[in-house]
C-alpha cells in the first residue's frame, strides 16, 4: 500500500511490522514522531502486547533495551545527536552482550554549538561501537532498511545490533510517498525472534556480563569481529530474500555512472539523490563523473567497493562529519583498504553540509574542479572544506 | 538454606566478612530461585563473576555501573510482553530485583533509579551499602557518613574527613510514592528477610536499602562485620524502618532500640574514623556525629521509653 509518509514514521511503521516486545525511547528532535508513533499504536491497541518504556534519558533506553532483550524481547530505540551521544557507552555494552537490538537514528548535528539539523558526526563517532549501520537515502530506504535490520542484526550466525541512520529533516521530516508491505508479508519474512544464546530465565540460570579477565576478553572481541565478518553474507542474503519479496533492489554499495568515470563521488546517505542529478548534468557536458553510495558502513563493504573505485583517476569522499585533526572518517576507511591495490586512484576528501548546511550543485562543481587539479598533478591541502565563510571564522 | 543450595555460591572472590555478600545471600533467601538478578558494576559483581566461574544460581545480568535501574526495568518489561503474547505461560512471573552499591544508587545511578520508581515497574532494587565506592579502592560516595576518611576524603592535617553528611536514599525513594520502602541490616536477617517477602508481594516498585559494613574499606576485623552492623543499629546511626505508601510520609520503625548506645562505640571500632580518636581526641566531631544521630532518632521516634 502506498503512503505519503514522513522518514520517522516510515521508521515507526517498519518497527510497527516487526511486532517489537519492548520499545523504550526518548524524545529529541528530529526523531521525536518515532517514540510518539509507538506510544500512539500502543495507546490504540495496534500492538496489543509491546511495552512502550517512556524512560527518563536515552542512557536508560538503551539500558532497558539491552534488559528486555537479554530477557528474550525483540527490542528497538530510536534517537538522534545528543541522544545518541549519551548512549555511547551503552552502545557497546548492546553489542559486547550480542544483544540484537535495533535503532532508528536521526542524523543530527552534535553539539557545541547545539544544532538540530543534518549531518552524520553522531552515527559516524558510534562506527566503532560494533553496530551494523545503514544509511537510507529516502523514506522508503528508511523502512525498507528498518525492517532488514531485524532480520539481520537476529540472524544466528550475527546477533549483533543494527543502526539504520536516516537524514535529519531532509528525510525525517519530508513526506513522500512509501510502499507499506502488509503485516502478512512482513511476518512471512521476518520470523518472531528465538533467542538461544542469552536467556534470562529462572528454569535455566545463565551470568551475563560477567567480568572478563584477559585471559577471556580478547576472544570475546575475536568473536564479535567474526559477527561482523558473517553480517556481511549475511546482509547480502536478506537484500536478495527482500527483493524477492518485495520487489525493491538494495546492495551494500550503489554505482552510479562508473564504467567509464575518472571521478567517483562517494556519498552517504540522502545527498546521493543531488549527486546523482549533478552527475547527469555534468555528463551532458562530457563529464566523466560517476557516484558510489555507502548503505552498509558497517561492516565496512570493502570486497564490494575495491573493484567499483580502484580504475577512477580520483575518489572524492563527500563528509559530512569530520574526525578534527585529521579529515573524514570514510576517507580514512577508504584509504585504508586501497593502500594495497597496486592500481588505485587518487583520494580526497571534502567537509560539507554540516549542521544543515544545504549541499549544492555549486558545491559538487567546486569538488569537481579540485578532483580535476588533483588530476593534473597539482597538490592540494586535505581535507577541503567546501562552502565555508572565511570572513565568519 | 545450606551452603551447597544457597542461591549466592560460596568461592566467589569477595574479601572474607564482606557484608554485601551476607545481605545478598539473606535477600535471596528471602526470594527464592525464581528471580533474575541485575548487577550494577562494583565490589558485588566483580567478585561473583570472574569469567568462566560465577557464583550465581540464579539468572543474573551485569551491564554497567549507573543503570540497574533501566536494565531491570527492560527485563520486566520484556516478560510482560512475553506473556501477553504468549510466548510464555501467563503465570511465569519471576521477581525481578536490582542491586547496586551506594555508588551506583545515590551518584550515578540516582536518575535511572528515580525513572524506575516513577514508572512503576515491578521490581525491587536493593542497595547494599558499604558507604564508598570499594571496587576503586575506597572513594567517597554521597552516602560516605560524615567523619569517615576514604581516599577522596581523607583526613588531613585541615580536614578530618568527610565533611558532608549521607543522603537520606531511602526517603529519597520513599518520596516517589512506591508501594513499599524499607531499610534493613545484615545483623537482623529475620526483619531483612521479613522486608524482602513484603518487597516482593507488593505490585509495583520496591526499594530496600541494607547497610552493609565492609571490612577492607570500613577497617575493622573480618570477624567483625556482624557486629559492626549491629552497633550501627543500636547506635541509632542507622535507623531500621519501612514506609508504604499508605503514608509514605511516615517511616515506620521496624527495630525500637531501649537504651541507645553512644556512636563512640560504633565509631572506635572502624579504622575509617581512626583519625577522630587518635592523635588526639576529636571530641567537637565526634559530638558533632552523636548530635546528628539524636536529631535523627528522635525525628524518627528510634527510642524505646
Ligand atoms: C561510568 C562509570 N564510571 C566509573 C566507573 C568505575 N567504577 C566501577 S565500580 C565503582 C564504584 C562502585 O561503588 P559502589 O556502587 O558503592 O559499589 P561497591 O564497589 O562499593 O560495592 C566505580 C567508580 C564505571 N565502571 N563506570
Ligand atoms: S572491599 Fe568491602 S565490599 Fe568489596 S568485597 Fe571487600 S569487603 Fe566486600
Ligand atoms: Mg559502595
Amino acid at each position: 500500500m502506498m503512503r505519503i509518509v514522513k522518514g520517522n514514521e516510515a521508521a515507526a511503521i517498519a518497527a510497527k511490522l516487526a511486532k517489537p516486545d519492548v520499545v523504550a525511547a526518548y524524545p529529541i528532535t528530529p526523531s521525536t514522531d518515532f517514540p510518539e508513533k509507538i506510544a500512539e499504536y500502543v495507546a490504540n491497541g495496534e500492538l496489543p502486547h509491546t511495552q512502550f518504556i517512556p524512560v527518563e534519558s536515552e542512557h536508560s533506553a538503551m539500558s532497558a533495551c539491552i534488559g528486555a532483550s537479554a530477557a528474550g524481547a525483540r527490542a528497538c530505540t530510536a534517537t538522534s545527536s545528543q541522544g545518541l551521544e549519551l548512549m555511547h557507552e551503552m552502545l557497546f555494552i548492546a553489542s559486547g552482550m550480542r544483544l540484537p537490538i535495533v535503532l532508528y537514528n536521526a542524523n543530527r548535528a552534535l553539539s557545541a554549538p547545539i544544532n538540530i539539523w543534518c549531518d552524520h558526526q553522531d552515527s559516524i563517532s558510534a562506527r566503532d561501537t560494533g553496530w551494523i549501520q545503514f544509511y537510507g537515502e529516502n523514506n522508503q530506504e528508511a523502512l525498507d532498511l528498518m525492517l532488514m535490520s531485524f532480520r539481520i542484526a537476529e540472524d544466528p550466525r550475527v546477533l549483533l545490533p543494527a543502526m539504520t541512520c536516516i537524514d535529519a529533516f531532509i528525510c525525517t521530516h519530508t513526506f513522500e510517498p512509501v510502499d507499506i508491505p502488509s503485516q502478512e508479508e512482513v511476518d512471512a519474512f521476518l520470523p518472531p525472534y528465538k533467542p538461544t544464546h542469552v536467556k534470562l530465565d529462572p528454569d535455566e540460570p545463565m551470568t551475563l556480563g560477567p567480568f572478563g579477565v584477559p585471559e577471556y576478553y580478547q576472544e570475546m572481541r575475536y568473536a564479535q569481529h567474526l559477527a561482523m565478518k558473517n553480517a556481511e553474507k549475511v546482509i547480502d542474503e536478506v537484500f536478495v530474500d527482500f527483493e524477492r519479496r518485495f520487489g525493491r533492489k538494495y546492495s551494500k554499495v550503489s554505482p552510479y555512472m562508473i564504467e567509464d568515470a575518472e571521478i567517483i563521488l562517494i556519498t552517504l546517505g540522502s545527498v546521493s539523490g543531488t549527486t546523482k542529478e549533478f552527475i547527469d548534468k555534468m555528463r551532458k557536458g562530457g563529464k566523466k563523473i560517476g557516484m558510489v553510495k555507502l548503505t552498509v558502513l558497517r561492516p565496512f563493504p570493502s570486497k564490494e567497493l575495491i573493484p567499483l573505485i580502484k580504475n577512477a583517476r580520483v575518489v572524492a569522499t563527500l563528509e559530512r562529519n569530520i574526525s578534527l585533526g585529521y579529515g573524514g572518517a570514510i576517507y580514512a576507511d577508504l584509504a585504508g583498504i586501497l593502500i594495497n591495490e597496486e592500481k588505485r586512484p587518487l583520494l580526497i576528501d571534502f567537509i560539507l553540509g554540516l549542521g544543515g548546511r544545504d549541499i549544492t550543485f555549486n558545491d559538487l562543481e567546486e569538488i569537481v574542479k579540485a578532483c580535476e587539479k588533483l588530476i593534473e598533478g597539482e597538490r592540494i591541502e586535505r581535507p577541503v572544506w567546501i562552502g565555508v565563510k572565511k570572513e565568519l571564522v | 538454606m545450606s551452603e551447597a543450595t544457597s542461591l549466592l555460591a560460596s568461592g566467589h572472590r569477595a574479601c572474607a566478612g564482606c557484608g554485601a555478600a551476607i545481605a545478598v545471600r539473606q535477600v535471596l533467601e528471602a526470594a527464592g530461585p525464581n528471580t533474575i538478578c541485575v548487577n550494577a558494576t562494583g565490589c558485588l559483581e566483580v567478585t561473583t563473576t570472574p569469567y568462566p566461574q560465577t557464583a550465581w544460581r540464579v539468572p543474573w545480568i551485569h551491564v554497567a555501573f549507573e543503570n540497574a535501574a533501566a536494565v531491570a526495568s527492560g527485563i520486566e518489561a520484556a516478560y510482560k510482553a512475553l506473556r501477553a503474547k504468549g510466548t510464555i505461560p501467563k503465570d511465569k512471573k519471576p521477581n525481578v530485583i536490582a542491586f547496586a552499591g551506594d555508588g551506583g544508587t545515590f551518584d550515578i545511578g540516582l536518575q535511572a533509579l528515580s525513572g524506575m520508581l516513577e514508572r512503576g515497574h515491578d521490581v525491587l532494587y536493593v542497595c547494599y551499602d558499604n558507604e564508598a565506592y570499594m571496587n576503586t579502592g575506597i572513594q567517597r560516595s554521597s552516602s560516605t557518613p560524615f567523619g569517615a576518611a576514604t581516599t577522596t576524603s581523607p583526613a588531613g592535617k585541615v580536614i578530618p574527613g568527610e565533611m558532608r553528611k549521607k543522603k537520606p536514599i531511602a526517603l529519597i525513594a520513599a518520596a516517589h510514592d512506591i508501594p513499599y520502602v524499607a531499610t534493613a541490616s545484615i545483623a537482623f536477617p529475620a526483619d531483612l528477610k521479613r522486608k524482602v517477602k513484603k518487597a516482593l508481594e507488593v505490585e509495583g516498585p520496591s526499594f530496600l536499602h541494607i547497610l552493609a559494613p565492609c571490612p577492607t574499606g570500613w577497617r575493622f576485623g573480618t570477624e567483625k562485620t556482624v557486629e559492626v552492623a549491629r552497633l550501627a543499629v543500636e547506635t541509632g546511626v542507622f535507623v531500621l524502618y519501612e514506609i508504604t505508601n499508605e503514608d509514605p510520609l511516615k517511616p515506620i520503625v521496624t527495630k525500637k532500640i531501649k537504651d541507645r548506645k553512644p556512636v563512640e562505640e560504633y565509631l572506635k571500632l572502624q579504622g575509617r574514623f581512626r583519625h577522630l580518636f587518635k592523635p588526639v581526641k576529636r571530641q567537637d566531631i565526634i559530638d558533632k556525629i552523636q548530635e546528628e544521630v539524636d536529631r535523627k532518632c528522635k525525628l524518627f521516634g528510634v527510642d524505646e521509653d
